[in-house]
This record gives structure tokens, C-alpha cells and sequence, in this order.
């Protein structure tokens, strides 16, 4: 592209943003016994380079999983055993196993953050620069804003280079994913999408979508020919890279049994700790989690899921779209997020993610649903002390995607993607004229909102008998804003017809 | 809604850049800082704490009062905003009281005072003509001079993470350069002589000053070919100018002349006993004259070297070499003054007295307004940030601070060298092949110095080769630049009275 030295400085921003976020706190810093994520990946870089393998997942005197026992795929696992080889380099003491325990210094914390950059750097970076340099009918200026709206999501940044954490590895690698299954490199496509999942079982939201998609595309090719030959070959795609990937722990039935005991721990209840989801809002009035025993609280969790997403994957399968495919992995995401079993506060990041690659297409909408996601996570960021970050970055975010792409000007239902619906609608109810006013209004509420929840929780102390008022707050407004998404992507995925698709508009 | 979409809007690309900037300065806030911040805490200590007639001989600490008074009643205000943050700090035995809160209010404060120097580039742009505009915003010159200037790394560094107050200070000398172009030169004058009384570096340039203001606010009337008319000298005109000038001064100074203590205020303001060079060695030729020096000793030719001991030049040598330029033959108009500004701070920082590497932003800044001007200027402009932003890299030596500066400086220049190319893509390419080679081995250099050098033999033998390779590196191009410009200015067809500036 010709204008590479602009992109070249969107990336240099993105950098710089993160690693001016990542010279601040971390999750659990001087907080011991436990401490935090922080300690939880330099204790699996201990595991990993001082036992052997088949003893990873399991609980021994070596390794207790009370203290942050592996709960991630195997991936993960390599990627902290590399990280562990270049640590043993530099300072063995801190991957000592047992003695390294809480160990803390500025040196640690520096070689830390700099492999979440490096991590960054290599997969997710070029992954969002590729998909902005491929984006059809919009021109060069929009792609570099886009890559650049994309790079500065301060939710991301705050939990890798804050928080702590290897988000951008799965998210990068998902990335990589779409882009491949986007522009017909099934095979590339899918084989990232398993290291996706392989690195993080979170993943697995984004899994019916790519299911879907790629099941109507062999569809789509006829099943009796080229379609069935595309089945076959992703069907071993995906086998062999599992198996790849998993195959120290595929020599006993044990080793495998353990580890998706890890990764699925059924034992732990419908949610914990304070989440923006229908299960832990609907608890404010009612505990189910205290009156529905444990297989009842999964068969449930199960079947809204599968019920809220089902109209979407179902169209996905029979109309496979690129555009389609995006929206559908927003719902999908959206769906298990607010649905879902054991669903954390992070994990809003997988529904951040497909809304990023939406961002040229619905601006206002997309710019809004990521600045209430980063809201979302505000208790977690307050307890790792990253107010003032938190709130630059979002305000740097805000403006760059409100100058980038006029948000404020397209707000018109043509825009809003929401045209077919209000004709739909207007053959019930003929004065229904005027959607946008509605929806500048909910936004204005909701921002209002966030800003007194967030000023309210920085400057005042909750009361004595309900400590957690301020949290709990948060999470229900968050999710009020994430059921009317779930509705408003769920529109335009069914009411996004053959005719609407002609008429694209060009931004 | 739409008045928000308009707010938002395309239109308002100014606020967006200078927000962008100040969010980034707020990201900066827990960075490591110099000594210059204890110094300034001292400096909020010791004006809250004691009466005026102890500022200047208060010595509790190292670092003692050492600008002019009225950086040290700006300080005595910020003290009584301070207080609420943490009354700790202002306390003068507090040596090296950094709590949260102090970082906090200290950051803010420059941050908050920068607002003068978004203001005066404001300002600026209004100066610059769009003529030769492409339709594309990122294109006028006003949108690139706007980003080089609230966007410069040099003042990012030094002001956000090492730790000073240029911001504002060049902000007061941006408007005064401001006001001298849209030839309100008495406001003009007032600025500059505020700016002195704050900061005495600007000394340094106060010749330019002089003299033009001298000929193009003093003479009223020109000749048709553009010269001066000798006898239309005004001398109302001379005296109002004094007048400003006393006025300032006398608000000033005035306070510690009554007390009798000016001549204890003047040797807190110009310490000729520091020596020839300071702690880094500004990149200019006194550090191509020591290196010189030392590989002659080295080889045998010269006994002695004189690093930063007592020198035997005088201080006028350095300051009479700095002005042999300023010819009054009558043919200057506002952007002649802007290059003999940019002369004179150039020459000063390259053989003067005990000069900071920051120091270097006094010449770096007022060129950014050239160099959107002619494709001339660009090619000095960047060749003399470049290496004089590099010099600046020393200054943060820190590990964590590492990745800030080199992303910071690729960041502003890909931007700087693409948008100028960008600007004067119709006419001759910027650089020749030696400026391009020299401008791509800064690369190689920060390597070797930061991770090559680290970890050779030679870092226990000769630690402090990586500094001596910077400034002299970097002193070359400095005084190419230099060159360049002097040339540029003596060989350049006079400013015609008619042309619109």
C-alpha cells in the first residue's frame, strides 16, 4: 500500500501505547500468599522447565495446583516452558522450582512485559495491520484509521500490559483464522484457529462460527464433489493439529482425562466473583446458583446458549458470507459470554475482538459496544491500580474511532445497518421513523451512566452492609448493554438479506 | 447530537492532536524521572517555605536556585497548589521526597503548563501560508507543522520523563515568534523579555531579537527595493522598547536589588566555574575539540586533555564566535529573523559555555516553522532533529525507558522525513546520498551502544566510549547543519517588502 510509512506510525503508537501501559501495576504485585495472573505465568514457566511433561496437569509435592495449577491447553504450557528456557538465561533464580515463589523484582517484572510485546509483536500485530491492508471498498485513509482504532482498544492492552496476560496469542492467532478462512486459505485458516484453541479453550466461543462458515462453504461446493473433498481435508487439518499439539498427553487415557479436567472445571459453579452476565445479574434477585444443584446449572447455561445462537449459525451454515461469518462470530461470542458456564470477566475480549473487525462497517455501534466492554471490566482494573491508564486509553480510543470515522454523523439507520428491519417494521407500525433518535439516546444514557458509576466507584466507599455494591453495579449496566447488543447483531445477521448485500455501502 | 458530530468532526483536527499529545503525557507520568525533579520539588520547598530574601542563598540541597525570579515566583504559585496534594514535599529538609501524590502533582504541572505552548502553536499555524496545500488535510503544511511541534520527541523526553518545564517556556517563545510575524512587535518584545527573566538560556538568541526588532520596528519606512530607509528612525518607537524591556526587568530584579543581593543572584545564574563542558557532553564542537584532544594524547602528539577541567578559553571566545552573522544590511523580514533565531541558538549551543544537550531544542523547534516553508529548510530541519534528537538519548538511560524512547523517536521521524518528502515531492529529493547514509548509521549506533556494548570487555576499560561515539556522531551533524544553514542564509536572495509572509 502506498501509504505504509502512516501504518508504520499506527503500529509505532500501538507500541508505544502498551508499553507506557505495562510500566505500571500488575495483577496481585506485592500481595502475597497468592498474588496474581502475574505470578500464575512465571509459576507455570517453574513447572513447566522443572518437571517433566506428565506431570504438568497433575497434583504432586512439586506441584500443587492449589497455587495456580495449569488450567490452559497445552500451548500455553510450550509457550511458558520457551519463555522459561530464555529466563533460566538471564536469572535462574527465578524459575528456581519452589524457592522462586513470589519472587518480584524490576528486572522480572521488565523480561515479563517485554514477552507479552514480543508475543504481541509476532502474532497479533501483523494479524490486525493484514486484515485492515485487506479490507475491500474502503479507502487507504480508512484502513490506516481502522488498524489504528483497532490497535488502541484499551481493553486488550489493559489486561496484557496491565492486568497480565497472553491474550494477544489466542487473539492473534483467532485472527489469523479469519483472515485465512475470510479469503479462501481454509486449511491456513482453520490450522490457526486450532493453535487458537489449543492456546486457550476460551476460544472455543468463536468455534461455531468457523464450523458454521466452513460447513457452508463445503455446502455451498456441492457435497457430492469439491465440498466433500474441502470436509475431509479440514476434518484432518483439525485432527492432526490437536493431535500435534496434544500428543505428550495422548499416550494415556489419564494424562488427557486430567487435563480437560483442568481445563473444564465443572466442579466450580454457574460463575464466580462479579461477571456482566445473565447468571450473575439474575442473581442479584434470585441465587440460583445456591438453589439449582451443579448439573442443572450446566444443562440450563447450555441450552440458552445454544438457543440465543442457533437463529445466526443457522444462517451462517446456509448463506456463508465473510461478512456474515464476522457478525455471526460477534453473536456467537456474545451469546456464550452472557450465557455461558464459569464465564470470567476477561473473557468479554472474545467479543471484542470479532467487534474490532467490524469497526469500518458499524462505527457507532462497534465504538460503543468497546468502550461498555472496557467499562465492564473496570473492579478488576481498579484492583490492580490502573485507573489513570484505564482511563487514558480509553479516552485516546474514543477519540482517534470518533475523528477516524465521524461516528457521531452516521447514525442513520442506512448506517446502523438497521434499514431492512425498520421496513419490516413499518409494515406493522407505519409511523416508526425513528430509530436513530432512539439509539443516540440509549447511548447518551449509557455513557452518562459509566461515567457516574466510574466516578462514584474511584471517589466514594461502598456501604458497610454491601460491600461489593459498586462491582455488582457495574456488572448488571454492562450487561443491560450487552443484551440489547445480543438483540441489535442478532438483527442485522437475520434481516442482512441478498438484497441488502447489493446494496453496500461504500465508505 | 450533530453538534457533538460537528465538535468531533473532521474540522477539529488541532484539538484532537493536542489531546492525543497530553494523553500521552499522561501515560508518561510514571516513568523514571532526573534529578530534576527533586530539584524542582527543592525549588517548591524552598519558595513556599522561606521569605524572598532567602531564595537565593537557601542551600540545604545540592541544588540551589538557579533561574531568573520569575521562574522562581512560578514555582511559589505552584507551591500553593502543591499543598493540597502533599504537604510534605514542601518541606526544604525533605531531600529527595518523591511520594505518589509529588509525582502526581509534579507531572500534571508541566502537563497542565504545556497547555501555553499548544496555544502558542495555535498560534504559529495562523503564520504559515496553505498555498501549497494538496486537498488532503494530512497534506497542509499547517496540519504537519502542528504535529512536529506538539509531537516532538525532544520536548516529550526531556519535559515528560527526564523531568522540566520547557513546554510552557517555548510556548512563550513560539508566541512572541508568533506575535513578531503578525507584526505586533511590541507584544512581541514583551514575551521575549518575560521569557528571559524565566529562563536566562534564551540569552542565547536575544541578538536576533534585538536587531530585528531594531530594524523593522525602530525604522518605519523602507526604500522601494526593500532596504532601509536611514532616516526614518523612530526613536519613540526605541524608547517604548526599552521601556518594556526596563519594566520587565525591573519587576524582576527589582525585589533583590532592594534587598542588595544581585550580585549573589547573578553568580546563582551563570556559574562560570562549572567548567567547559558539562556532565554529558553536549554534541558540539567542544566535543569534537576534547575528542580530538584525547586521541591525540592517546597517540602521544598532545600532553594534556581537558575534558571537564578549568579551561583555558575565555567564555567571550564562545560568544563572540556566535554572532559574526548578523549583518544589518536591511534585508530581513520575519522568516530572516526566524533563521538568524535559528543561527544564533544553533552557534551558541555549538561553542558555548557549559551547554546542556537540551539545549539543542532551542535551534530544533523555531526551524520546524522553516521548514514547512521550503524544501531547503526541510533538509536542514531534519538532518539537525534527527541527530540532535538522538543526542538527547543518553539522557534516559534507564532499561524500562528503553523501548519508549527508540518507539518515540522512530515515531517522530518516519513522520517528520515522510510528510516533508511528502510536501515537497515536486521538487529535488531532500537528501543527497551522504546525508542519507549518515541518517541511516544512527541505526547501527544505538545498537552497538545500547546492546552490543553492554556486553563486551570494553565496557569495564572504557565505560564511557558509548557517550564520547554519541556526541561526537552527533556533533557532526549538528555543525553540517549548521553549515548548511549559514550558507543558506548568506547566499539566499533578499526578502522583498512585497512578498506576503
Amino acid at each position: 500500500m502506498e501509504k505504509w510509512y502512516l501504518m508504520a506510525i499506527v503500529v509505532l503508537l500501538g507500541l508505544t501505547v502498551r508499553w507506557t501501559v505495562s510500566l505500571n501495576s500488575y495483577s496481585g504485585a506485592g500481595k502475597p500468599p497468592m498474588f496474581g495472573d502475574y505470578e500464575a505465568q512465571r509459576h507455570w514457566q517453574e513447572i513447566t522447565f522443572n518437571l517433566p511433561v506428565k506431570q504438568w496437569y497433575f497434583n504432586s509435592s512439586d506441584n500443587n495446583l492449589q497455587y495456580w495449577g495449569l488450567d490452559y491447553p497445552p500451548l500455553t504450557a510450550y509457550h511458558s516452558l520457551l519463555c522459561a528456557y530464555v529466563a533460566k538465561f538471564i536469572n535462574p533464580d527465578w524459575i528456581a522450582l519452589h524457592s522462586s515463589r513470589g519472587y518480584e523484582s524490576q528486572a522480572h517484572k521488565l523480561f515479563m512485559r517485554t514477552t507479552v510485546l514480543i508475543a504481541d509483536l509476532l502474532i497479533y500485530i501483523p494479524a490486525v495491520v493484514l486484515y485492515c491492508c485487506c479490507l475491500k471498498e474502503i479507502s487507504t485513509k480508512k484502513k490506516i484509521a481502522h488498524a489504528l482504532c483497532i490497535l488502541l482498544y484499551p481493553g486488550l492492552i489493559l489486561i496484557d500490559y496491565g492486568h497480565f496476560q497472553y491474550n494477544s496469542v489466542s487473539l492473534g492467532f483467532a485472527l489469523w483464522g479469519v483472515l485465512g478462512v475470510s479469503y479462501d486459505w481454509d486449511l491456513l485458516g482453520s490450522l490457526a484457529f486450532c493453535l487458537a484453541i489449543n492456546y486457550k479453550q476460551m476460544e472455543l466461543y468463536h468455534s461455531l462460527p468457523f464450523f458454521c462458515f466452513l460447513l457452508g462453504k463445503c455446502f455451498k461446493k456441492g457435497l457430492k464433489g469439491k465440498g466433500f473433498v474441502l470436509l475431509i481435508k479440514l476434518a484432518c487439518t483439525v485432527v492432526a493439529s490437536f493431535i500435534l499439539c496434544w500428543l505428550p498427553f495422548f499416550t494415556e487415557r489419564e494424562q488427557t482425562q486430567q487435563v480437560l479436567r483442568r481445563l473444564f472445571p465443572v466442579d466450580r459453579g454457574l460463575f464466580e466473583d462479579k461477571v456482566a452476565n445473565i447468571w450473575c445479574s439474575f442473581s442479584i434477585f434470585l441465587k440460583i446458583k445456591d438453589i439449582l444443584p451443579h448439573h442443572i446449572q450446566i444443562i440450563i447455561s447450555f441450552c440458552f446458549t445454544f438457543l440465543s445462537l442457533l437463529p445466526a449459525c443457522i444462517k451462517l451454515t446456509l448463506q456463508p458470507s465473510p461478512k456474515g461469518f464476522r457478525f455471526t462470530l460477534v453473536s456467537c461470542a456474545l451469546s456464550f459470554f452472557l450465557f455461558s458456564y464459569q464465564v470470567h470477566e476477561k473473557s468479554i475480549l472474545l467479543v471484542s475482538l470479532p467487534v474490532c473487525l467490524v469497526l469500518s462497517e458499524i462505527p457507532f455501534m462497534s465504538t460503543w459496544f468497546l468502550l461498555v466492554s472496557t467499562f465492564s471490566m473496570l473492579p478488576l482494573l481498579l484492583k490492580d491500580e490502573l485507573l489513570m491508564p484505564s482511563v487514558v486509553t480509553t479516552m485516546a480510543f474514543f477519540i482517534a474511532c470518533a475523528i477516524s470515522f465521524s461516528i457521531f454523523e452516521k447514525t442513520s439507520e442506512e448506517e446502523l445497518q438497521l434499514k431492512s428491519f425498520s421496513i419490516s417494521v413499518r409494515k406493522y407500525l407505519p409511523c416508526f421513523t425513528f430509530f436513530p433518535r432512539i439509539i443516540q439516546y440509549l447511548f447518551l444514557i449509557s455513557v452518562i451512566t459509566m461515567v457516574l458509576l466510574t466516578l462514584t466507584t474511584i471517589t466514594l466507599e461502598p456501604p458497610q452492609k454491601l460491600p461489593d455494591l459498586f462491582s455488582v453495579l457495574i456488572c448488571f449496566v454492562s450487561c443491560l448493554n450487552f443484551l440489547f447488543f445480543l438483540v441489535y447483531f442478532n438483527i442485522i445477521i437475520m434481516w442482512d438479506s441478498k438484497n441488502g448485500r447489493n446494496q453496500k455501502k461504500i465508505n | 447530537m450533530a453538534a457533538l458530530g460537528i465538535a468531533t468532526g473532521g474540522r477539529n483536527w488541532f484539538s484532537a492532536l493536542a489531546l492525543g499529545v497530553t494523553l500521552l503525557k499522561c501515560l508518561l507520568i510514571p516513568t523514571y524521572h532526573s534529578t530534576d525533579f527533586e530539584v524542582h520539588r527543592n525549588w517548591l520547598a524552598i519558595t513556599h517555605s522561606l521569605p524572598v530574601s532567602q531564595w537565593y542563598y537557601e542551600a540545604t540541597s545540592e541544588w540551589t536556585l538557579d533561574y531568573p525570579p520569575f521562574f522562581a515566583w512560578f514555582e511559589y504559585a505552584l507551591s500553593h497548589i502543591a499543598k493540597y496534594f502533599d504537604q510534605e514535599m514542601l518541606n526544604v529538609h525533605n531531600l529527595n521526597y518523591s511520594s505518589s501524590r509529588t509525582l502526581l502533582f509534579q507531572r500534571f504541572s508541566v502537563i497542565l503548563t504545556d497547555e501555553l505552548f499548544v496555544y502558542a502553536v495555535h498560534e504559529c499555524c495562523k503564520c504559515i501560508d496553505g498555498k501549497k496545500a494538496g486537498k488532503e488535510l494530512t497534506e497542509k503544511p499547517k496540519f504537519i507543522l502542528s504535529v512536529l511541534l506538539l509531537w516532538n520527541f525532544g520536548l516529550l523526553i526531556v519535559d515528560h520523563i527526564h523531568f522540566q518545564y520547557n513546554g510552557f517556556l517555548f510556548g512563550l517563545m513560539l508566541l512572541s515568534i508568533a506575535r513578531l510575524f503578525q507584526k505586533r512587535y511590541t507584544e512581541g518584545a514583551f514575551l521575549f523579555a518575560v521569557l528571559l527573566h524565566f529562563k536566562h538560556i534564551y540569552l542565547y538568541v536575544a541578538p536576533a531579537y534585538g536587531i530585528y526588532l531594531l530594524r523593522s520596528y525602530c525604522f518605519t519606512a523602507n526604500k522601494p527595493d526593500g532596504s532601509v530607509r536611514w532616516n526614518s528612525f523612530s526613536f519613540v518607537r526605541l524608547i517604548s522598547l526599552g521601556l518594556i524591556v526596563f519594566l520587565v526587568s525591573a519587576l524582576s530584579l527589582g525585589p533583590f536589588l532592594a534587598l542588595n543581593q544581585l550580585p549573589q543572584v547573578l553568580s546563582r545564574l551563570f556559574p562560570f566555574k562549572r567548567g567547559l563542558c558539562h556532565a554529558y557532553w553536549a554534541p558540539n564542537f567542544w566535543a569534537l575539540y576534547n575528542a580530538l584532544d584525547k586521541v591525540l594524547s592517546v597517540i602521544g602528539l598532545n600532553d594534556k586533555w581537558f575534558g571537564s577541567a578549568v579551561p583555558t578559553h575565555s567564555p567571550s571566545f564562545s560568544d563572540s564566535h556566535g554572532h559574526p552573522h548578523l549583518h544589518s544590511d536591511g534585508h530581513i523580514g520575519p522568516r530572516g529573523f526566524l533563521r538568524c533565531l535559528i543561527l544564533c541558538a544553533l552557534s551558541s549551543f555549538l561553542f558555548g559555555w557549559h551547554v546542556h544537550e537540551k539545549a539543542i531544542l532551542l535551534a530544533v523547534l523555531p526551524m520546524s516553522l522553516l521548514s514547512v516553508g521550503k524544501a531547503g529548510d526541510a533538509s536542514i530541519f531534519l538532518i539537525l532533529t534527527t541527530t540532535g534528537h538522538y543526542s538527547l538519548f543518553p539522557l534516559l538511560f534507564t532499561a524500562p525507558e528503553l523501548p519508549i524512547k527508540i518507539l518515540l523517536m522512530l515515531l517522530f521521524t518516519i513522520y517528520s522525513i515522510s510528510s516533508l518528502k511528502t510536501l515537497f515531492r515536486k521538487e529535488k529529493p531532500l537528501f543527497n546520498w551522504m546525508e542519507t547514509f549518515y541518517l541511516l548509521g544512527l541505526g547501527p549506533l544505538e545498537v552497538f551502544c545500547e546492546f552490543v556494548f553492554p556486553f563486551t570487555s570494553w565496557k569495564l576499560k572504557y565505560p564511557f566510549s558509548p557517550l564520547l561515539l554519541t556526541s561526537v556522531y552527533c556533533a557532526v551533524g549538528i555543525t553540517y547543519a549548521w553549515f548548511k544553514l549559514y550558507v543558506s542564509v548568506l547566499t539566499d536572495p533578499p526578502v522583498r517588502k512585497t512578498k506576503k509572509q
